[in-house]
């Protein structure tokens, strides 16, 4: 199965954007949340994210959903071409399509579309 | 210029940075949130535990080192985005024990490029490009033109400073500040604010 990590500014909302996730597309799918800094604060580390990359790796791949700023550089540093991608979308809306479509036995080309098809989410 | 004196850089980036930490952080506070200075002195001050704890032996290595640090210890966007410049130098500089301006100058360019692809900022952003990019083309030519080292290095302090207060009047497009849309106007980048803190030290290690 797709790993999927979710990478925040802020540890609290990394994990209850996972934990929303995990509600809606089922516990199986790996799934981790590295959000803030080591000591709590509010930024990203890259040995959390690298930690949670290698924790959700299953082999079949790994998407990075990264929120905004450092997350995003930070994500950038631990690409790999066909292994771990990043998927550029809304963080909550494509979190939950993400995790739906891995959880679902996506390949990690199926995944990333499904996690961009959030940008088409209307609301009302 | 040898592995001392690129561990005489890295001091007076350290120095600067804590000196300059306060006002740093009000720049950030003004368009960001407030932890540029916060965040490169507690990493400048990882590198040089880094540093002394395994000292590396060629100016390459200890680039590379810093940048690794950097990226690890930072936390905000600053540390993947110096985290690459001090690296890609570092890879630039290769095994090489004496670097000579010219390998400088590629390896300031090296630095530029990698922090172009990380963020994919152009000069005009509002970003440390603004200052990093007038910088490496002011050594370059300072290089091409036959000046001294020490002439080469305040070319490039002068334009790093130069640039950095140029993006006052900006509008940022790339990183946390593109959030405020005109509202950044009227405010200088942090990012490149501290890019010429660095250039200002490379000129500081070059006279001491």
């Amino acid at each position: 199965m797709v790993g999927i990590v979710l990478i925040s500014h802020s540890g609290g909302l990394a994990a209850e954007t996972a934990a929303l996730a995990r509600q809606i597309g089922g516990a199986k799918v790996p799934l981790a949340a590295a959000g803030g800094t080591e000591d709590g604060g509010l930024g990203t580390s890259p040995d959390r994210v690298s930690a949670a990359v290698e924790e959700v790796d299953q082999g079949d791949g790994v998407v990075l959903i990264p929120d905004l700023g450092s997350s995003v550089l930070t994500a950038r540093l631990l690409e790999s071409p066909g292994q771990v991608v990043i998927a550029d979308v809304p963080f909550v809306e494509g979190a939950v399509s993400a995790v739906v479509a891995a959880g679902g036995g996506a390949s990690l080309d199926g995944v990333l579309a499904a996690a961009e098809e959030a940008w088409h989410f209307r609301k009302l | 210029m040898n592995t001392e004196f690129f561990a005489a850089w890295i001091e007076e980036i350290t120095s600067a940075v804590r000196a300059g930490r306060d006002h740093l952080t009000e720049l950030d506070a003004a368009i960001g949130d407030a932890d540029h200075g916060t965040n490169l002195d507690r990493g400048f001050t990882a590198v040089g535990e880094a540093l002394a704890a395994a000292p590396p032996g060629t100016p390459g290595a200890l680039l590379v080192l810093t940048g690794t640090t950097l990226i690890r210890k930072v936390g905000g966007a600053s540390g993947p985005l110096y985290g690459t410049a001090f690296r890609e130098m570092g890879k630039a500089f290769g095994e090489a024990t004496e670097i000579s301006p010219a390998e400088l100058s590629a390896g300031v360019d090296a630095a530029l490029a990698g922090v172009r692809r990380l963020g994919s900022a152009a000069e005009g952003d509002k970003t440390m490009v603004d200052a990093l990019a007038p910088a490496a083309a002011a050594l370059s030519r300072a290089v091409r033109d036959g000046l001294k080292p020490e002439e080469a290095l305040e070319a490039a302090a002068t334009a790093a400073a130069e640039g950095a207060r140029a993006t006052v009047p900006l509008q940022a497009r790339k990183g946390r500040a593109s959030y405020l849309g005109p509202r950044s106007v009227g405010h200088e980048d942090p990012g490149a604010a501290s890019t010429a803190l660095v250039f200002g030290a490379l000129r500081a290690a070059a006279s001491r």
